[in-house]
């Protein structure tokens, strides 16, 4: 139980034993995760630290990733925006690359997820793999972790037949939820405190990782970690950075992110937050590898504010991950972020750049709100967003599924 | 010495949100599905919602108030709401009918209805709650001082939360527990009973807990 005793003093020893507990019944047992990338993402991310804690439980846990040729992707890329309400094209003759895609898919991964007793397919990538393996033996579960509350509907009617034959699906927020003949989980996301990204970091390290990337610490910062994507609205970012430097001098603004490999617009929208950012020394773009964890940790650490300003979100990790270095965010007043950013308390929403600017003022004139404000957020993301409380909830839906399936309360002995 | 009474076994439970598709955009609709709905989102709206995360204490004790409240702007009707404590129904269609029978009168009161913009629905949910056994049993009213500091937030809210609603005559499972001993307890199960569970976290109230019975069994007070 190494790895489990080290959220010990993060958590608390009865949430550890409460996991050990849960996991009892379910020690053995085969689970498979399917996704479409093992690296970007805040899923991937998931995944990583999740496997290897439910390894530690007693349960036998894997991963596997469906891989399609560039049109696959850009395809799914149609649904991810197009879930998020997009009206995005819908091309049959992607949709039936994107049925091959997972035809072969099914055909390598078939052995393995006909045999597992739970598997969990995350987001549309690998969604039709259910329709593919007919000869499944356990649950299957869809989970969504896009915010899917207003989606294009030309696109949703296509994905609801594809999910509907699951045994239950996953979403994060009542409001993502969609019309299913099925059970509907809600479990929110969380993140790791001791992964790269969110562990403590000495001052040293943060000093040398701003110098190589021109950060000067003696001056105001404020950042977005976010892949370059339009719903993350980064050229919103820069406009709030316009308006709120004239009152803020000096003030550095830092549009970090990297590439997810299932993404093809990344590099479109770099092209266009380089145009906006209009040479602006600083203005501070970095495109960063899928493992510049630390790197992210340290831009995070450093800043006076964090910023993830989107206009649709499915959760924002990266606002949950700003929270827990005690910084105030500032973030779009859409989806999840809506669960994490009290107003006055654990940051400000906003609407648009103008109000992110106002915020942005404001904290920058009330350095003593700013820490208030910051231990608030910290304290916040402990209680509710922490990888302890997800593989909980994750732990409670399997004995849910496997063993007492509809019941509302379910007594083990 | 206290009375014999059988030992107490220590429970946890842990609660995974369902949702169930149903939701309201104003207060007609809410009252609609309220009448129809499956108990167990009745269960979640004034129970379950207790172990969600939150940052600020709660200014009403159910949600449908706090929807009242925050989305349609009721105030009459939110406290209206607030006052409805669970624990004076035997069940939960006794405590559904009170509910309806509150949102009935203020649409009597009101000729116009206000509707929500659609992130402000009212989402009905419900739950699967899972109890299982810590395999911890005690047999004097003297260990829980020991024991409550490091029971779980679920624990706390199966023992003295859910527990109310489990047909002990919406006793806590601590003060059901203790008044098998006789009457030395009683001023112990008076003190647990001014603990209030719906305006604090399981964290607070684990604390509250332990202050209480560390006082009570070593005079210490914490």
């Amino acid at each position: 139980m190494k790895k489990l005793n080290l959220y010990r003093d993060i958590v608390g020893e009865d949430i550890i034993n409460q996991l050990k507990q849960l996991a009892e019944p379910l020690k053995g047992i085969k689970v498979v995760h399917v996704n479409s990338t093992k690296l970007g993402g805040g899923v991937a991310e998931i995944l990583h630290k999740l496997l290897p804690l439910k390894e530690e439980l007693g349960i036998k846990a894997s991963w596997e990733v469906v891989t399609g040729e560039s049109e696959f992707y850009n395809c799914t890329k149609n649904f991810h925006n197009g879930l998020q309400g997009n009206a995005v094209p819908v091309d049959q003759r992607l949709l039936r690359i994107y049925e091959q895609t997972n035809a072969e898919n099914a055909d390598r991964l078939r052995e393995k997820l006909a045999d597992a007793d739970i598997v969990f397919i995350h987001d549309p990538q690998p969604a039709m793999l259910l329709h593919y393996i007919p000869e499944r033996k356990g649950k299957w579960l869809w989970r969504c972790h896009i915010d899917a509350s207003r989606p294009f509907r030309p696109i949703w009617k296509y994905l609801r037949s594809k999910v509907e034959g699951y045994d239950a699906s996953i979403f994060s927020l009542a409001d993502f939820a969609q019309h299913l003949p099925n059970t509907q989980y809600l479990i929110l996301p969380s993140i790791d405190p001791l992964s790269e990204k969110n562990i403590e970091l000495e001052e040293k390290e943060i000093d040398s990782i701003c110098e190589k990337y021109n950060i000067d610490r003696e001056r105001p910062m404020m950042s977005q970690i976010s892949r370059f994507d339009r719903f993350k609205d980064p050229i919103g970012v820069i406009k709030a950075f316009k308006l709120a430097k004239k009152f803020t001098p000096g003030l550095q603004l830092v549009l970090a992110g990297g590439g997810a490999t299932d993404d093809p617009e990344g590099e479109a929208v770099l092209n266009e937050v380089r145009a906006a950012a209009d040479g602006d020394p600083d203005v501070n773009i970095l495109l960063l590898p899928p493992d510049a964890h630390r790197i992210i940790n340290a831009i995070q650490r450093a800043s006076d504010i964090v910023l993830q300003k989107s206009v649709k979100e499915g959760f924002g990790l990266t606002v949950t991950e700003g929270m827990w270095k005690g910084k105030p965010l500032i973030g779009g007043d859409t989806g999840g972020i809506r669960l994490q950013v009290i107003n006055h308390h654990t940051g400000f929403l906003v609407n648009s750049p103008e109000g992110a600017a106002l915020r942005i003022r404001y904290l920058f004139n009330h350095r003593d709100k700013m820490i208030e404000i910051g231990n608030n957020a910290r304290e916040f993301v402990r209680e509710n967003f922490l990888i302890t409380r997800h593989l909980r909830e994750y732990l409670t839906l399997m004995l849910a599924m496997l063993h007492y399936q509809d019941k509302g309360r379910i007594e083990l002995s | 010495m206290y009375k014999e009474n059988p030992a107490f076994n220590i429970k946890d439970c842990a609660l995974v949100a369902i949702a169930t598709g149903k939701k309201a955009h104003n207060l007609r609709e809410l009252k609609d599905i309220i009448s129809t709905i499956d108990e167990g989102s009745v269960y979640y709206h004034f129970w379950g919602m207790l172990l969600k995360p939150r940052f600020l204490n709660r200014e009403y004790n159910n949600e449908f108030a706090m929807w009242v409240k925050r989305s349609l702007h009721d105030s009459v009707l939110a406290e209206r709401l607030a006052v409805i404590d669970p624990t004076d129904y035997d069940t939960l269609e006794e405590l559904r009918t009170e509910v309806i029978d509150t949102i009935e009168e203020r649409l009597d009161e009101n000729e116009w209805i206000n509707f929500v913009k659609p992130h402000r629905r009212f989402h009905f949910i419900r739950s699967h709650i899972v109890v299982f056994d810590t395999h911890t049993t005690i047999e004097s009213p003297e260990q829980l001082v020991d024991i409550i500091p490091n029971m779980s937030t679920g624990s706390i809210f199966y023992h003295f939360i859910d527990a109310r609603g489990r047909g002990h005559q919406n006793e806590d499972d601590f003060r059901q527990w203790l008044s098998g001993f006789g009457e030395d307890l009683k001023p112990l199960c008076d003190k647990i009973a001014g603990l209030d569970p719906y305006f604090v976290s399981p964290h607070t109230l684990r604390d509250q807990l332990d202050e209480i019975f560390t006082e009570f069994f070593r005079g210490e007070v914490k």
